[in-house]
């Protein structure tokens, strides 16, 4: 008798927790979970006429198509050259503004640089490709008017050519992004005991030393945990860099479309849900298996930072 | 110890320089938007984007004020969303994460692994948008700027899981559950107020997407009566690339009016992240807390 009232009231308060979660589930579901089932679609030639389930199935169809393109391969190599480009120099940049600023101390000016260095990271993607307009549209943009006519250079036609946007992308990259990933390095210094630096410097270590010998190597296991997580999405890549800022311009796709971009063009306007979604496949699984691995690599070194 | 002294100096002196030129560069190409929204747009289209133009102009934003019906809509279209959904993500976060919180809860690991793995793996684009679009017919309807994508995010969910575990003791959830207080309750008049600092922190960055989500409406929306000030934004500067490109005149999707001129889209530009700028300074403090508690652990 006592046992059973017990079991009631633990069956209602499990009852009590589950309609908490429930609004969070349904949505779970319908955002996540069925669109993960929903991968099969890669294998379906889907007809909309048809419907999704009853599209007739062509098993590695799609993939091989999209293998047989030279497409798969240039997207392949953008989104990867450019997410090392971005971890390697985003890094290095962020660690050497943290340290600056964490030498200018409680200052005003360093909080004024670091408000500064930050703001871009709050702007959207679109309101930094009115701001990339600015500098590089052809006929009013800042470099060509100001800077290139002036000095007799004519003018480029940024748009256009495909060769300059591994830099202006990497550069735009930076300049969102430094300033922002640079605030969790300088919680990192500012933890340093301050008696570690002042042993350092009755020793005789100058500045650099004390940077060389004593922050980057304190920093290592930040860095070291920072990069992993970002190898394991190296396979994605911020849509909104690629697509809205240059223009979705598309006499330099050669250097501009990555994975994503793909995926969206040959879903919404070549109307090609074949390879949209083998490509968007090709993405969640070696994605998934990069998390994965990562992940590992981190459990291993240190544990606490581990995912899971 | 004079010349150590000295390079010490050096150094500081080579930081804030190399600082005060890095923010110059931030600030510089942001300013060249702004100050292109007040340029004469006959100067403007002669000299091009200058800091110091020949010829200033209030044109674009009178010329705005006066075309204000679209804008507005707009900016409440924009106001909506962020407010409307950064509300319901703060529900059904905190919602979620109060149960896997719990430790009597039989299956807090299960449901915590079930928000955790869409961290791990996603089913990608294509089959949400058909979801969304095809079954749940969520196109040119205000709720596909809100629902998809953005409502639920796992790692604010466990952050938040994580605050209560660890910065509410137990024994206070105890203590009101013994004086007869229920889930909703202790949810409700305890977990709640407790935790404002991690909920401005949630609720300041899921604003911010909102805020400057564009991709949402750039998938489900047609209809430019329902264009967030983001959506504005790329229509009207496809339109410019379309026509330059060569293509046949058009006129603005949703106005009688044609193109809008050079300034006049800057000055939208300026309107569209005068807000976050002028949050900013007030919520700085929360943006950084949040940005190191989230690297060291979610």
């Amino acid at each position: 008798m006592r046992t059973n009232t017990k079991k009631r009231r633990a069956r209602k308060k499990t009852a009590g927790y589950m309609l908490f979660l429930l609004p969070g589930l349904v949505y779970l579901i319908i955002n996540n979970y069925i669109p993960m089932l929903g991968v099969f679609i890669a294998f379906k030639d889907v007809d909309y006429v048809k419907g999704i389930f009853k599209s007739d199935w062509v098993g590695l169809r799609n993939f091989k198509f999209l293998f047989a393109t030279r497409d798969a391969a240039i997207i392949t190599r953008n989104t990867l050259l450019y997410n090392f480009a971005f971890i390697v120099l985003g890094t290095v940049l962020a660690i050497f503004v943290a340290i600056l600023l964490c030498e200018l101390g409680e200052r005003i000016s360093a909080r004024i640089f670091q408000s500064a260095l930050i703001l871009p990271y709050l702007l959207s993607w679109v309101i930094i490709s009115y701001i990339v307009f600015a500098l590089l549209s052809s006929d009013t943009g800042y470099l060509n008017k100001a800077i290139l006519e002036p000095s007799g250079h004519g003018f480029v036609n940024w748009y256009g050519e495909a060769s300059y946007w591994p830099v202006i992308l990497v550069l735009t990259f930076l300049w969102k992004s430094t300033g922002y990933q640079s605030i969790v390095y300088m919680a990192n210094i500012a933890g340093i005991d301050s008696s570690v630096k002042e042993a350092a410097r009755i020793d005789g270590a100058g500045k650099l030393q004390e940077i060389r010998f004593i922050i980057l190597p304190l920093l290592k296991p930040t860095v070291i945990i920072m990069t992993l997580m970002a190898i394991g999405r190296i396979f994605y890549s911020d849509f909104g860099l690629f697509y809205q800022v240059p223009l979705d311009s598309g006499t330099i796709y050669a250097t501009t479309q990555t994975i994503d971009t793909y995926v969206y063009r040959g879903l919404m306007k070549l109307n090609d849900i074949g390879m949209a979604s083998a490509a968007g496949l090709f993405q969640s699984i070696v994605g998934f298996i990069l998390v994965l691995c990562s992940n590992l690599f981190v459990k291993k070194i240190d544990p606490d930072n581990a995912l899971f | 110890m004079r010349g150590k002294i000295n390079s010490e100096k050096a150094f500081h002196r080579a930081a804030f320089c190399i600082l005060f030129l890095m923010t110059v560069i931030c600030v510089f190409p942001i300013a060249l938007v702004v100050i292109g929204s007040f340029t004469d747009e006959v100067t403007l289209l002669r000299d091009g984007y200058r800091i110091f133009p020949e010829k200033l102009s209030l044109g674009a934003y009178r010329y705005i004020w006066r075309q204000a019906s679209m804008l507005l809509k707009a900016c409440g279209i924009s106001v909506f969303i962020t407010a409307v959904g950064t509300g319901l993500s703060l529900v059904l976060s905190t919602m979620f994460a109060y149960p896997l919180s719990r430790r009597d809860f039989k299956y807090r690991n299960l449901f915590s692994f079930f928000v955790f793995f869409t961290m791990l793996f996603s089913g990608g684009i294509v089959p949400s948008y058909i979801m969304w679009s095809k079954y749940l017919q969520i196109k040119d309807t205000i709720w596909a700027l809100i629902l998809p994508s953005h409502l639920m995010s796992a790692f604010n969910v466990l952050l938040i899981r994580n605050y209560f575990m660890n910065s509410i003791p137990n024994e206070l959830v105890e203590a009101v559950r013994i004086d007869g207080g229920s889930e909703l309750t202790i949810f409700i008049k305890m977990m709640l107020p407790l935790s404002v600092p991690v909920l401005a922190t949630v609720g300041l960055f899921t604003g911010l997407v909102y805020w400057n989500d564009w991709i949402n409406g750039l998938y489900y929306i047609n209809d430019p009566s329902l264009y967030s000030i983001q959506n504005l934004l790329v229509r009207l500067m496809n339109k410019i690339q379309y026509l330059n490109s060569g293509a046949m005149a058009g006129v603005v999707a949703g106005g009688t009016s044609a193109l809008p001129s050079t300034s006049v889209r800057m000055a939208i530009a300026v309107l569209g992240v005068l807000p976050v700028v002028m949050v900013y300074p007030f919520v700085q403090k929360y943006l950084i807390r949040g940005t190191v508690i989230g690297a060291v652990k979610g």
